[in-house]
């Protein structure tokens, strides 16, 4: 079980409040992912969860049970850190069974579940080295292994995949979403990446300056963004923000156009443009278009095989059901 | 041409070490020297440097003079129970200053180091009276309590910058694993501390087998260390400079080749965590 509740809780370090007073539930068995620009306190919230800062207000609930309270070590979560954290001065063996002798758990107990984890981390191999004698994917399965042996309530993940380089983050963000669907229990994960949110989530949770902006799937976001805070953030590349007159006739202060819902036409679009900088991945193509009444260039995501130049004419036209409209104060219109 | 100024400057360099070294080792060669020489060639003018009758009737006579087993013996237990006594009160004490530091965790540091720099006859009066109230003088357990108290500003330093170097998250990670303050220091901070830990233990324990002030004035007979054995040997008959350099090669030597063989440590523990 592991069903987390935070009920009006705030963070002050002194005068600053990091945290205003907020509420979240997490329920059992869900992924959630904290996600916003760095310094938002997605990872001082992670903490508060962890017990590894004290709460200034508030109460923190963990399957019912006040946590506010209650050290660390006592509140059944295990952490994965971004520098993973591992005892230097242990092999990976005795890494992995550290929090299951902190429980006084019995030998065989433990060898077995050693075993079991190493196998499903592939670690089998390399239980007798030391964490400094291992690549930095496999010091984070080492984090992770460390985690799950001792079945905790629910995994708290501090931005596990921050250190590791492009390609082996694909890799462990499979992982680790493999891992929840075997264990089904409470993931807690904190990242700035939007990717990794969207990929991994059952739940997103937006955060600006320590407020909640948005909780939602990740299709919730992506398809009604509750402001345009939200808007920008979730999706790559970034949702085009339009304001004045074309804005106007849709009755709003700002539309929002995502690149992939603007299409490129022949001729007598609602926007045209100059083709400024292009990016080939090959499956897309990306067209950054300057449009004369405009100020920033307009991003559109065009098939593979589009052969507009750089200084070409460009002509597009929005996808009339797929244009988002925000109010005066940055909220949705519905 | 550059490289012909490399050379040289290293050379002078070269030469320049030495001589400073071997001035600073000369006392003790040439109270090693003496040792082996008769009171008379000892004080004979000019000098006899290498060329004379080595004898070892210097040796017999101290160790026949004193009892030369119990000082060495009173100095291991003060030396090494001070400084085991320091480290047990200082580990938990710069977990604190380093870990979870306060407003002014700087000052207190700082008022600890002060308390070095207070004259030490300033406190032998209180330390006599308290000593002599509870009845421990000439004991070693009281000289094992103030030398423990003297070197207890260092100790916590020195361990304070060595934990500075630990991650915090490492420890954050032991908590969230379930391990409690007791655990964490005992199982993380202590192993991963161990060679700041080790350096700390040699200086205070070489600290401590000098210290010659609070070992010469409290203690008679039963607690006398080898420092009260060396004074020994400069008193009522007069001086006797080769069984006094005898008594002093015997008290140095077992801290000296200690020193020889930790060199590596002592320097890191010199430098006070500042070179890795």
């Amino acid at each position: 079980m592991g069903r987390i509740t935070l009920d009006k809780v705030q963070k002050k370090f002194g005068e600053a409040e990091v945290i205003p007073p907020l509420d979240l539930t997490i329920e059992d068995g869900e992924f959630v992912v904290f996600v916003g620009p760095s310094g938002c306190g997605k990872s001082t919230l992670l903490r508060l969860i962890a017990g590894l800062e004290d709460v200034t207000n508030g109460e923190i609930r963990i399957d019912g049970n006040p946590a506010t309270n209650l050290p660390p070590a006592k509140r059944g979560l295990a952490m994965v850190f971004q520098s993973y954290a591992l005892y230097p001065h242990m092999s990976v063996r005795k890494n992995i069974a550290f929090p299951m002798k902190m429980a006084g758990m019995d030998q065989a107990e433990q060898d077995r579940r050693i075993t079991k984890a190493a196998e499903a981390l592939n670690l089998t191999d390399y239980l007798d080295r030391r964490p400094g004698q291992l690549s930095g994917g496999q010091r984070q399965r080492v984090a992770i292994g460390r985690a799950i042996v001792r079945e905790p309530a629910a995994f708290l993940f501090d931005e596990p995949l921050s250190n590791l380089d492009a390609a082996l983050r694909v890799g462990m963000r499979m992982e680790i979403s493999e891992l929840h669907a075997k264990l089904q229990t409470t993931m807690v994960y904190v990242t700035h990446d939007q990717v990794e949110a969207m990929t991994m989530a059952d739940k997103i949770v937006v955060l600006r300056a320590g407020h909640i902006e948005q909780v939602g799937s990740p299709l919730e976001l992506y398809h009604s963004p509750r402001n345009t805070f939200v808007a920008s953030f979730i999706g790559s590349p970034k949702m085009n923000l339009l304001t004045g007159d074309i804005a106007r006739s849709h009755d709003a202060t700002t539309i929002g156009i995502r690149p992939e819902h603007l299409d490129v036409v022949e001729r007598d679009g609602t926007f045209v443009g100059r083709v400024g900088v292009s990016e080939h991945l090959g499956s897309d193509t990306f067209f950054h278009v300057h449009i004369p009444q405009m100020e920033e260039p307009m991003t559109v995501r065009a098939g593979g095989e589009v052969g507009l130049r750089h200084g070409d004419t460009i002509h597009l036209h929005p996808q009339a059901d797929k244009i988002h409209r925000f109010d005066a104060q940055g909220l949705r219109v519905a | 041409m550059a490289r012909a100024i490399t050379t040289q400057k290293k050379i002078m360099w070269t030469v320049l070490s030495w001589g400073i070294g071997l001035l600073i080792f000369f006392p003790i060669m040439w109270t090693f020297l003496t040792s082996f020489k008769t009171e008379a060639t000892a004080i004979s003018d000019p000098p006899v440097w290498f060329f004379f009758d080595w004898t070892l009737e210097n040796y017999a006579a101290v160790l026949e003079r004193s009892n030369y087993p119990l000082a060495l013996t009173n100095s291991i237990v003060i030396a090494l129970g001070s400084t085991l006594l320091g480290i047990l009160i200082a580990v938990p004490a710069a977990w604190a200053m380093a870990f979870v530091p306060g407003k002014r965790t700087k000052d207190v540091l700082l008022w600890m180091l002060s308390t070095k720099m207070l004259p030490a006859v300033g406190v032998l009066y209180p330390l006599v009276l308290i000593a002599k109230y509870f009845d421990i003088m000439d004991s070693r357990i009281l000289l094992v309590m103030i030398l423990m108290l003297i070197n207890l500003p260092i100790i916590v330093w020195m361990l304070y910058t060595y934990f500075r170097e630990i991650p915090g998250e490492i420890l954050e990670a032991a908590r969230m694993d379930g391990a409690n303050l007791k655990n964490e220091i005992i199982y993380v901070l202590t192993p991963m501390a161990l060679p700041g830990i080790a350096s700390t233990i040699l200086l205070n324990i070489i600290l401590a087998w000098n210290e010659a002030f609070w070992t010469i004035i409290l203690t008679t007979v039963n607690a006398a260390p080898l420092t009260k054995f060396i004074a020994s040997f400069s008193a009522p008959e007069g001086l006797f400079y080769a069984k006094l350099s005898a008594a002093s090669i015997m008290a140095i030597a077992p801290i000296l080749i200690m020193g020889w063989f930790s060199q590596k440590q002592l320097v890191r523990g010199l430098t006070f965590g500042a070179v890795k």
